[in-house]
């Protein structure tokens, strides 16, 4: 690990300054941050830790819904009841990641804001373009099958790991910010990501300095919310795909649906495709596949991970089917 | 015997760890660069120097560390507590699980600095005057271990699964997530996956831990 000087900020503007600073990073559950220091693939010269600051709790918003503060643990926010009961595919999602002891640390900004676990981002003797930009993707031709197959390019085909952040963005959340100079912004969850273009190495749309306050959840939409995660081990592993899917419909017919995906892009990846096919279909297994070939039209496969394709308009028609009560 | 005439010196294996514990604190003394194996200029830590208080199993200590020491590092290399292992240093095996605050966490992926003012318990910190706490006794009686160096970390996770559990967290196998589940083995067996067993003694562990579970509702 290379050295760098620490800092415990007790105010959110002087953290902000600090973490404005070339090389700096906030850290909060440490998690995912700390891994990657002792590899040297993150080298901060700053270490502002933000423990400290007043970034806690989980309040109902006066349009009744939720504002999640960044520093709320991941297990606090699964055991919350307010979230059980209102946002239940949020809870599941949180605790279909990790383990127990990750999720007592790491927490809600942070989960948001991890980094991919491509094996070649985290092997420091091959070449990756998010690593070391410019270097090569040594994913596309290498042992791939945890990686991408939607809203990728040839530069970089990681996924983004968590199962979190793709139930938030079933649910619209909004990310509360602010910036070093102290304007405050709101982001929504599907625009915090950039897609990967020549810069795979910058994946938010952050600037240097600027700290995530809070989570927004807008009040949950009708419906029936699951959270379906398919992975290679029972517990404790990363999803090959999960889908998030929230489903309001009447006797023979959807009404309204919400559908996201994990494990399949560079970011939670919100399909439209499947919830305009969804919209008033019958609540048939026909329905579900058309609604899962829609969302997967453009996807591609790298080889390894071609399976995900197919798996994911599989693991879609499921999570409808259970859902919707309609097995 | 190999065993019998261990016992006629009065060594025990902990004795000689231990001994050797010291045996390197004192020649780190001698030569601070050994005690700074990981690092890459003893100019460039020594400008990291941080001064942390911890309290760990009910007693203070002061410790003057590197910044980079995680707290598994510090409990092991600085303070002589190897109870706590190093398995895969990457958060992906368990066995450096020591609880923080009452809550359970991988001593490996934080930082000792993080951590002023922190209440730790580790395994050194589970037994009492009286003897074994409930869930050490529960392994030995179940057999729940082979190599053994999983355990602590095992225990300490276990120790905090039922705190969990009491302040009515579900987990992934809980059905309804608004549910109070109870700690059926499936529900053990998912709040411990964090911990990972080299050798698979997996039943005689769920075993002990629903030996807990029953004797805290009787």
């Amino acid at each position: 690990m290379k050295p760098f000087h620490y800092e415990r900020s007790s105010d959110i503007s002087s953290a902000c300054a600090v973490a404005a600073r070339p090389a700096s990073k906030f850290i909060a559950g440490g998690t995912n941050l700390i891994d990657l220091m002792k590899l040297e693939i993150e080298t901060p010269a700053n270490l502002v830790d933000i423990n400290a600051l007043p970034l806690g709790g989980i309040e109902e918003t006066s349009e009744h819904g939720l504002r999640i503060g960044a520093l709320v643990t991941n297990s606090a926010l699964a055991a919350d009841m307010k979230v059980r009961l209102k946002y239940p595919l949020l809870s599941q999602a949180i605790l279909a990641g990790a383990s127990g002891q990750l999720r007592n640390k790491a927490t809600t900004g942070g989960n948001l804001l991890q980094r991919t676990r491509c094996p070649y981002f985290y092997d420091t003797t091959k070449p990756c373009n998010k690593r070391q930009p410019g270097s090569g993707c040594a994913a596309l031709e290498g042992l791939n099958r945890m990686n991408a197959v939607l809203g990728v390019k040839d530069n970089c085909i990681a996924v983004h790991p968590s199962d979190m952040a793709v139930a938030m963005t079933a649910l619209d959340a909004r990310i509360e910010t602010i910036a070093a100079d102290g304007a405050t912004r709101t982001i929504p969850i599907d625009g915090l990501y950039r897609a990967p273009g020549d810069t795979p190495n910058i994946e938010t749309v952050l600037q240097p300095g600027e700290l995530i306050k809070s989570v927004v959840l807008p009040p949950p939409p009708p419906g029936r919310q699951i959270y379906r995660k398919v992975r290679d081990r029972a517990s404790y592993a990363f999803a090959l795909v999960s889908v998030a899917a929230i489903v309001a419909h009447d006797k023979n017919h959807v009404q309204d649906a919400r559908v996201a995906f994990g494990g399949i892009s560079y970011k939670p990846w919100r399909s439209a495709e499947a919830e305009s096919t969804l919209a008033g279909a019958s609540l048939t297994r026909l329905s579900y596949d058309a609604a899962g070939t829609a969302a997967l039209k453009n996807a591609r496969g790298y080889g390894h991970n071609d399976f995900k394709i197919p798996l994911a308009r599989r693991t879609l028609r499921a999570a409808l089917a259970e859902v919707t009560g309609t097995i | 015997m190999k065993q019998s005439s261990d016992r006629s010196l009065g060594v025990t294996r902990r004795r000689l760890l231990e001994a050797g514990t010291v045996a390197g604190a004192l020649s780190f003394v001698g030569d601070p660069r050994l005690a700074q194996a990981d690092t890459s200029s003893d100019a460039e830590a020594s400008s990291n120097l941080v001064t942390v208080g911890l309290q760990i199993n009910g007693r203070a200590h002061t410790l003057a560390l590197d910044s980079r020491t995680t707290l598994l590092d510090a409990l092991r290399e600085h303070l002589g507590l190897t109870g706590t292992k190093k398995g895969c240093d990457q958060g992906q095996c368990g066995a450096c699980t020591v609880i923080v605050n009452g809550r359970r966490i991988n001593s490996c992926l934080t930082l000792a600095v993080m951590h002023a003012g922190d209440e730790v318990s580790t395994i050194e910190g589970l037994a009492n005057d009286d003897g074994l706490h409930p869930m050490q006794a529960a392994f030995v009686r179940r057999d729940a271990l082979q190599c053994g160096y999983c355990t602590p970390g095992q225990i300490c996770s276990a120790v905090a699964v039922l705190t969990e559990h009491k302040a009515g967290w579900p987990s992934y196998a809980t059905a309804d997530v608004a549910s109070e589940p109870m700690l059926t083995d499936a529900e053990i067996r998912e709040r411990m996956s964090g911990n990972i067993c080299r050798c698979s003694a997996y039943p005689n562990i769920v075993a002990a831990i629903r030996d807990v579970v029953e004797g805290d509702r009787t």
